[in-house]
């Protein structure tokens, strides 16, 4: 475990949480925890419920039991615009860019909810080609651009917790390794990231630690620097 | 005076007139079921109650002093109205959302037609029982009063301050929805709510909000309608009708395609009765049977 976070106190602390969709079981008692300035990934193949998890804390699945502490507070029972006023920003797997909306306007549309976000200015630095396109149409942007747009566009509201459910998916190789970059900066930044992967080699450029998930529950969790030792592991969880 | 196709001009553009300030209300009203649609996904067919409301709501705030004798109440006239009638039947809007609208959203479309139907038919039923079916007169404002002979035509003041009016409301809704930081909400909500609300956006308290703000528009409309057409209970069961043809054939839910549908068909039915009378009640209809089969979004409707 790096020096770092051991030190940083726990940020995101869920405990047996459960999620149902409808009369389906779908989280059987997930536990993790992420500490202030890490990264960690949950990873697991298809179906896992690592999606599920991310909206579970998100209060996305109203439907959930177990524990949730976000900084000292407990966000079950409470609704998606309230946690998100808490201080976590979410950026789905779909991406969620509007098509009714430019690019600048779904770049501001996220209320801050904290002071010291990134600014706009500092948000096009860091994605040049969106500021290009600021009167684009959202959709009309490419899959690496709007999955820019996706994560840009959260850095805005000040949250210090961010989620991000598989940045990468059907990105170019040069995409995902810019993702990588910016995922890297804003771990720099301080951001503390929660993220959803299926590529553990992209995983394993980002990362401090990592959970497995697997029909719904934890099943392996590691630190970055063990992901060599348990690659035999790690590929029969993931189906590779 | 001049004559068109073997008309008079003035038959020919006094249709054309009535065809416009028909119009101008399709599109207020249509404008209004359309931001309803598309933010609640819900079929607004008490919107002709609450347009009948607007006007009940000016009449009565004009009656004071004779409904309330003695209760030394100032008559309150049409400009003020204006502001007041809105609001109120916004405030109706808001209630109603909150107690009855709101449980069926997660219920299939039918549920909230039959809702919306059944309120339309509770509310006017009961202003019929007070008021019975004839019409209550409303004056045309003495600010507003006369015409202006414009040669070819004679434009009364009062219809001219309705389709100017009318256009103003209908291009400055387009632009808060279109232009504005909360018509991006709006919009953005629109299309996805769940992810809106996940951003820390209250979203439950925005579809009441734009409840009230479509009702409100209803309400509006239903104040400069009063002059014109009388103040009745079945003031809005002719026009609703009309404005979810209007709606389907602008593309449910495109703000856009309402406002330029209601203007549109208001032009059309005008001239029809001009041209061949006997369709002019139907040509509306008609329209919409064709644009359906053509192009089932809408005119404007995204596919
Ligand atoms: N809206 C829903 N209604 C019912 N079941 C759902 C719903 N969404 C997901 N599920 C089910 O829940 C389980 C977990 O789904 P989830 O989306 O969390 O998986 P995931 O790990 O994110 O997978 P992927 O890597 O494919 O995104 C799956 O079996 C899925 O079929
Ligand atoms: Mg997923």
């Amino acid at each position: 475990m790096s020096e770092t976070a051991t030190m940083a106190k726990e940020i995101l602390s869920v405990k047996d949480l459960n999620a149902w969709y409808g009369e389906s079981h779908i989280l059987h008692g997930i536990t993790i925890n992420v500490r202030q300035g890490e990264v960690v990934t949950l990873l697991g193949r298809n179906g896992a419920g690592k999606t599920t998890t991310l909206k579970s804390i998100m209060g996305i699945v109203k439907n959930r039991k177990g524990s949730v502490m976000f900084e000292g507070s407990e966000l079950i029972g409470r609704t998606s615009n309230q946690i998100a006023r808490q201080g976590i920003a979410f950026c789905p797997e779909e991406r969620g860019i509007f098509a009714s909306l430019n690019v600048e306007e779904n770049l501001e549309l996220p209320p801050v909810v904290r002071p010291g976000g990134m600014t706009v200015p500092d948000i096009y630095k860091l994605f040049p080609n969106l500021d290009e396109r600021r009167k684009s149409q959202g959709t009309k942007l490419s899959g690496g651009e709007q999955q820019m747009l996706a994560i840009g566009r959260i850095l805005r509201t000040g949250a210090p917790l961010l989620l991000l459910d598989e940045p990468t998916e059907g990105l170019a190789p040069v995409i995902v390794q810019q993702i990588g970059r910016i995922i890297r900066t804003l771990k720099e930044k301080g951001f503390t990231i929660l993220l959803v992967e299926q590529n553990f080699h992209f995983a394993s450029t980002v990362a401090d630690r990592h959970y497995v998930i697997e029909h719904g529950e934890v099943v392996h969790s590691m630190n970055n620097d063990e992901i060599a030792a348990n690659r035999d592991k790690l590929e029969h969880f993931l189906g590779i | 005076m001049f004559e068109i196709f073997g008309l008079s001009s003035t038959a020919l553009f006094g249709q054309l007139l009535i065809g416009l300030i028909n119009g101008a209300f399709y599109a207020m009203m249509s404008l209004g079921v359309a931001i309803i649609f598309g933010m609640l996904r819900i079929a607004n067919f008490v919107h002709g109650a609450q347009y009948m409301l607007g006007a009940f709501c000016a009449w009565f705030l004009l009656n004071l002093p004779v409904l309330f004798p003695g209760s030394g109440l100032p008559e309150i006239g049409y400009w003020p109205s204006l502001i007041i009638a809105p609001i109120v039947v916004g405030v109706v809007g808001i209630v109603t959302e909150k107690l009855f609208i709101s449980k069926v959203y997660d219920l299939e479309h039918a549920y909230g037609v039959l809702l919306t139907l059944g309120l339309a038919l509770v509310i006017e039923g009961l202003f019929h029982v007070k008021f019975g079916s004839a019409g209550q007169p409303y004056g045309i404002p003495p600010s507003l009063q006369g015409g202006q002979n414009l040669g070819f035509m004679f434009l009364p003041n009062y219809r001219a301050w309705v389709i100017v009016a009318s256009i103003v409301i209908c291009f400055g809704t387009w632009y808060s929805i279109e232009r504005t930081k909360l018509g991006a909400y709006l919009r953005a909500a629109t299309e996805n709510p769940v992810l809106v609300q996940a951003f820390g956006i209250n979203v439950p308290r925005m579809l009441t909000l734009t409840y009230a703000l479509g009702v409100g528009l209803a309400g509006l409309a239903g104040v400069m309608a009063a002059p014109i057409y009388q103040v009745s209970p079945q003031m809005g069961q002719s026009i609703i009708i009309v404005i979810f043809a209007v709606v389907v054939i602008g593309g449910m839910g495109s703000i856009f395609g309402s406002i330029v549908s209601g203007f549109m068909l208001g032009l059309i039915e005008g001239l029809t009765k001009v041209f061949y009378p006997q369709g002019s009640s139907t040509v509306i209809f008609v329209i919409m049977a064709i644009v359906l089969l053509a192009k089932p979004a809408g005119l404007f409707g995204k596919t």
